[in-house]
């Protein structure tokens, strides 16, 4: 028999707050996340936009050897879990006698693996690292960093699928559930925010150059948008099984109700409707939903001309004209590998507090925009069911559902 | 360099590095009891000693250790 599967528990490391508490604020006032770096204009960035976090003190918390691999995508990560599984009453000690699983999103490890080379570099030895870079530099820095301090016996492995990760890590966490192989997993993504980890993207010149407003920069549906403005952080979103969660007493968040995924097998970079609107059918049939019950969209939208234009041809065509739709990417910019998860977290709190958080920065909808009801200030509103697109270079796409947990 | 100043300079970075009591760093302490460290702590604690000895100490040097008093003498050794 399928199990229910639901979520527990919920953090957040990100442009928009650090924990939930911050984020909640930001998302009903509209606040963005985004800066101007000088950094990024002396490195040679075309763009020097970005979402900015501070790097956590973790010396409060974990010792040199749970520090010393970690580098930003697991340092972010940690500290959404931390928050995440204080939520969910989940500790160390229960989750060694209970198998509990990591799946987690992370697409890579730019500034850990060049800060290592250069020290190679410097000094011509490489036996002069320090054991503590090959954590850093493998692109399942989280999974072996978070499974060891958090005591994780279940799976175990890191999910890499562009900015669509965070998400294919809930909905893959979702099935294992579903089907009974696990009883609560750790699933999330993670973004670094560093120097290199951006500029082979900023090279391709989809990033916004609206320096003299940085927080107007991300303006996802807008007619004058100019492209996409980076972000990280991390975000965790604990499942489990309804058994489990009852059975613990834990506060229940949500209820997954079904994952939709699909490959473009087309081009890499550039959107696809049919690759969407698939993943969209996969989700709404899954769930055996008409789409009208859908209450809100957390769309994809990340603020480029061909891709919030693409997805809102395909919401259209399955959802018609009056489903409610924003893109928390307005505040947080694009928080890649992470955004997946993060944008469930955003989702889940606009679902327990009875609101839609802006699509900040929409002046003019486009063409295709303009077809769909796109929410630009906030709104109080009762979501009963959500739905998340995530979508990813090499055109990999996830839709998730979710609905309010009723017994 | 005088030995006083190896013995500075060691309790400043294993206090640093590997946050250890450096009320613990007592030359007739055992060394590698006292620091308890595992196979990777080992290669960091190689790093550090040629970031402020100059040398890297061979797993046969650290045989060769057993008090910090033997850590010391080995460094003053390396640097003459």
């Amino acid at each position: 028999m399928e199990k229910r599967v639901v979520i527990t528990g919920i953090g957040i490391y990100s442009s928009i707050g650090i924990g939930k508490n911050e984020v909640l604020d930001s998302l009903r006032m509209g606040k963005s996340g985004i800066i101007y770096d000088k950094e990024r204009e002396e490195f040679g960035y075309r763009s020097k936009l970005t979402g900015m976090v501070k790097k956590p003190d973790l010396k409060p918390f974990l010792s040199r050897r749970e520090r010393i691999g970690m580098h930003q995508p697991a340092m972010y990560a940690y500290m959404a879990t931390k928050e995440a599984l204080e939520q969910a009453k989940l500790e160390s000690d229960y989750m060694s006698k209970n198998e509990t699983g990591i799946i987690y999103g992370n697409d890579s490890t730019a500034g850990a693996v060049i800060e290592t080379i250069d020290k190679v570099r410097k000094r011509k030895d490489t036996t002069l690292i320090g054991s503590g870079d090959i954590f850093q530099n493998m692109n399942c820095t989280v999974n072996m960093n978070l499974s060891t301090i958090f005591k994780l016996k279940g799976i175990n492995l890191s999910l890499s699928a562009a900015c669509a990760s965070g998400s294919h890590s809930i909905g893959m966490g979702y099935l294992l559930i579903k089907q009974g192989l696990q009883e609560r997993i750790v699933c999330g993504g993670a973004q670094e925010i560093n120097l290199y980890a951006m500029a082979s993207f900023d090279g391709l010149g989809t990033f916004s150059t609206r320096h003299e407003e940085p927080t107007k920069a991300s303006r996802p549906f807008d007619l004058n948008r100019d492209g996409l403005v980076p972000s990280g952080g991390a975000a965790t979103i604990i499942i489990e099984s309804l058994e489990s969660a009852k059975k613990r007493n834990a506060t229940i968040l949500g209820e997954i109700i079904s994952y939709g995924f699909s490959s473009n097998g087309d081009h890499i970079s550039n959107p696809n409707l049919d690759g969407q609107y698939r993943s969209l059918q996969m989700a709404l049939s899954q769930a055996k939903l008409d789409p009208k019950l859908i209450d809100y969209i957390n769309a994809h939208a990340t603020s480029t001309p061909i891709g919030d234009s693409t997805e809102a041809q395909a919401i259209y065509s399955v959802f018609g004209s009056k489903t409610p739709v924003s893109s928390t990417k307005s505040m947080t910019g694009h928080e890649c590998w992470m955004a997946g998860a993060s944008e469930i977290a955003y989702s889940l709190l606009m679902m327990k507090y009875n609101f839609i958080a802006p699509n900040i920065n929409l002046e003019n909808p486009d063409e295709n925009s303009k077809k769909i009801n796109i929410i630009a200030e906030y709104k109080e509103k009762n979501i009963d069911i959500l739905l998340s697109n995530s979508f990813g270079f090499g055109g990999t796409n996830s839709s998730l559902i979710i609905k309010r947990f009723i017994k | 360099m005088n030995k006083e100043e190896i013995i500075t300079i060691t309790k400043s970075f294993l206090s640093d590095e590997f946050e250890i009591n450096s009320n613990k760093i007592i030359s007739e302490n055992n060394f590698h009891q006292t620091l308890d460290l595992d196979s990777l702590d080992y290669v960091d604690l190689v790093v550090v000693i040629e970031e402020n000895f100059g040398f890297k100490p061979t797993s046969d040097d650290f045989k060769t250790i057993i008090s910090f008093n033997d850590f010391y003498d080995l460094v003053d050794k390396k640097l003459k």
